[in-house]
């Protein structure tokens, strides 16, 4: 009989079960995204979380609203950039003693999501708030964006 | 199968799905919430995320050695239409059973940005102590 030693998966196996674990992840927000995808673009794969976001649209703004709750008003950043809204933060974890017993369930570190607008907006009328741990952010539409009723007189 | 029937089929599981779902508090639908829960020498501190959910929506009740946090959205008030959404509207909804060493008298928290943080000290009775030695 043969007594063969045991031995663990070697390094290159393992770093591929991580590979399709990342892929299977993609897949699965692909899944959520499909609707959406030109829209929505989720940048950074295993490392990053992605908070939740809403976007509401009435004649006049559009209104941005994304789940961050526990950050510093500091810690995030709004950008706008040919209409496309991005915003990314950063989150440290909240204890003093990480050498003491700890159970986390919560995403610390950067995030980023980019949100392409519908319509073209007016940059200078942007504006944004953070309240219990909501981002809220109403971008005004330009001129060109609002629908205009055109009167036409028939001769 | 004609149309008569297919309504017909469609009726009776209408009545079916809402017989089983009862709209009492039981059935409501909750979120769980993401938790970190760090451990320190006078006790327990626990970190939840609520978002939307400010001090007026916060419920923590100690009871028969469980603690029970629930969080109560209040949404924003925003003007037009949902044209895309990924959040969830459901209160937030936990329950731990407590270590009983946990002085229940004491237990604390707050609400900063949608992050409510409970302090669970423990009594000090169960704190290690250190005896000197006449």
């Amino acid at each position: 009989m043969n007594i063969q030693r045991f031995q663990r998966y070697s390094q290159p196996e393992l770093s591929r079960a991580f590979d399709r674990l990342a892929t299977l992840r993609e897949e699965t927000d692909s899944l959520f995204n499909t609707p959406f995808s030109p829209f929505f673009r989720t940048s950074g794969s295993f490392s990053t979380w992605s908070p939740a976001v809403d976007v509401h649209e009435d004649k006049d703004q559009f209104t941005v609203i994304a789940e961050v709750p526990g950050m510093k008003k500091e810690a995030l950043n709004l950008t706008l950039q040919n209409g496309v809204l991005t915003i990314s933060g950063e989150r440290e974890r909240e204890e003093k003693k990480p050498d003491q017993g700890f159970r986390s369930e919560r995403f610390v570190g950067r995030f980023q999501r980019s949100i392409t607008l519908p319509a073209s907006v007016d940059p200078s009328g942007v504006k944004a708030n953070y309240q219990d741990g909501l981002l809220k952010v109403v971008l005004p539409k330009s001129e060109e964006a609002k629908p205009k009723q055109i009167e036409v007189s028939v001769s | 199968m004609s149309t008569a029937q297919q309504e017909d089929l469609q009726q009776k599981e209408q009545q079916l799905s809402t017989e089983s779902r009862p709209q009492s508090a039981q059935s409501r639908r909750f979120a769980t919430p993401l938790v970190d829960i760090e451990s320190t020498e006078d006790g327990y501190v626990l970190y939840a995320e609520m978002p939307g959910v400010s001090k007026d929506g916060i419920e923590v009740t100690v009871e028969n050695g469980d603690l029970l946090i629930v969080g109560h959205r209040r949404p924003l008030e925003v003007s037009g239409e949902p044209i895309y959404r990924e959040s969830r509207l459901y209160d937030f909804r936990r329950v731990y059973e407590l270590d009983p060493s946990i002085d229940t008298s004491r237990v604390s928290a707050r609400i900063e940005n949608g992050l409510l943080i409970v302090n669970l000290p423990k009594a000090e009775k169960v704190k290690p102590r250190r005896i000197e030695v006449e």
